[in-house]
């Protein structure tokens, strides 16, 4: 068992361990800090794969964006996770009996499951050779070239998702002041102010 | 030495626990955006495990569309979480029956 063997079981024995404690955790913050674990692991089993730059995108997009706004969610909603909590066992047995029932299918598949034969003669871009350029550049050049349009609409995706996210949450509190420019600018001098000569001694009356 | 079969079985192993953590957490609906996180993950593993081992650069570039549509999944997840939790003061999906009509 050579060290590449040792780190692929050390990482996807950590992956599956950080994977079952997301969904047992009692408390959610922990189950936000192991799901930042098990994409970390993800990431170095990409890692080991060759795919560097989708492994330094999982770190960059899981662990600094999606894993920390669950974080913020988790910790801005003053939620009673006891409670929620509190049923877990009586659903134990279904989750179970579902998720061995799937794991069954899957091996059966695996026992039965080959290569086709002209499969590799399909590929649509073979990778090349690692001395001849490196993955991210490799990656590069097949995005912004065979894939643009698919790259240009994942660009749109994640803009309406945004305004999606900002339309959703957004909510305007009927007691606080704002400035409305429009208006301050569209103030007439002439209404707005009048000069008045007091006597001494009357006031306005 | 580590082939395909390996990753793929890890691959299935956690697509299983995010699975399992869906109907082990029906009521918390955090911890199951969680778990299409953690199955979506075992998508990309799979992806990139057989683009690695058949040489072809195309699984990693649709990896990074699956993230795209995650990323965009748990924003809009996140954001109709807090609109809901404002409308109702928990999180308890399992009685989501307002649009009930």
């Amino acid at each position: 068992m050579g060290i590449t063997d040792i780190t692929f079981y050390a990482f996807a024995v950590t992956l599956l361990s950080a994977g079952f404690l997301v969904t047992i955790s009692r408390n959610p913050v922990h189950s936000v800090l192991w799901l930042i674990l098990t994409f970390l692991s993800a990431a170095g089993l990409f890692v080991l794969l060759g795919a560097e730059f989708i492994a330094m995108l999982l770190i960059i997009v899981y662990v600094g964006a999606v894993a920390v706004l669950f974080l913020f969610v988790v910790m801005m909603l003053d939620v009673d996770f006891a409670a929620l909590k509190g049923e877990m066992a009586r659903y134990f047995p279904i989750a179970s009996i579902v998720g061995i029932v799937l794991l069954m299918q899957m091996a059966l598949l695996f026992g039965s499951w080959q290569e086709a034969e002209g499969a590799r003669a399909l590929r649509q871009a073979p990778t090349p050779d690692l001395a001849e350029m490196h993955n991210t550049k490799a990656l590069g050049m097949i995005i912004y070239d065979q894939y643009f349009l698919l790259f240009q609409v994942s660009g749109l995706i994640l803009l309406v998702a945004m305004i999606g996210a900002i339309v959703l949450t957004l909510r305007h509190r009927k007691n606080v002041k704002r400035q409305d420019v429009v208006a301050q600018m569209h103030r007439d001098p002439a209404k707005a102010m009048e000069l008045k000569d007091v006597k001494p001694g009357q006031g306005l009356g | 030495m580590v082939g395909l079969e390996h990753y793929l079985t890890v691959a299935a192993a956690l697509f299983v626990i995010g699975i399992f953590g869906i109907f082990l957490n029906r009521k918390n609906i955090i911890i199951i955006l969680m778990s299409i996180e953690l199955m979506l993950l075992s998508v990309n593993i799979n992806l990139v495990a057989f683009s690695s081992f058949l040489n072809d650069l195309v699984g990693q570039v649709f990896t990074m569309f699956v993230l795209t549509v995650a990323a965009a999944e748990a924003a809009i997840g996140l954001a109709i979480l807090v609109c809901f939790f404002r409308n109702r003061g928990t999180i308890d999906v399992e009685d989501v029956n307002v649009m009930k009509g």
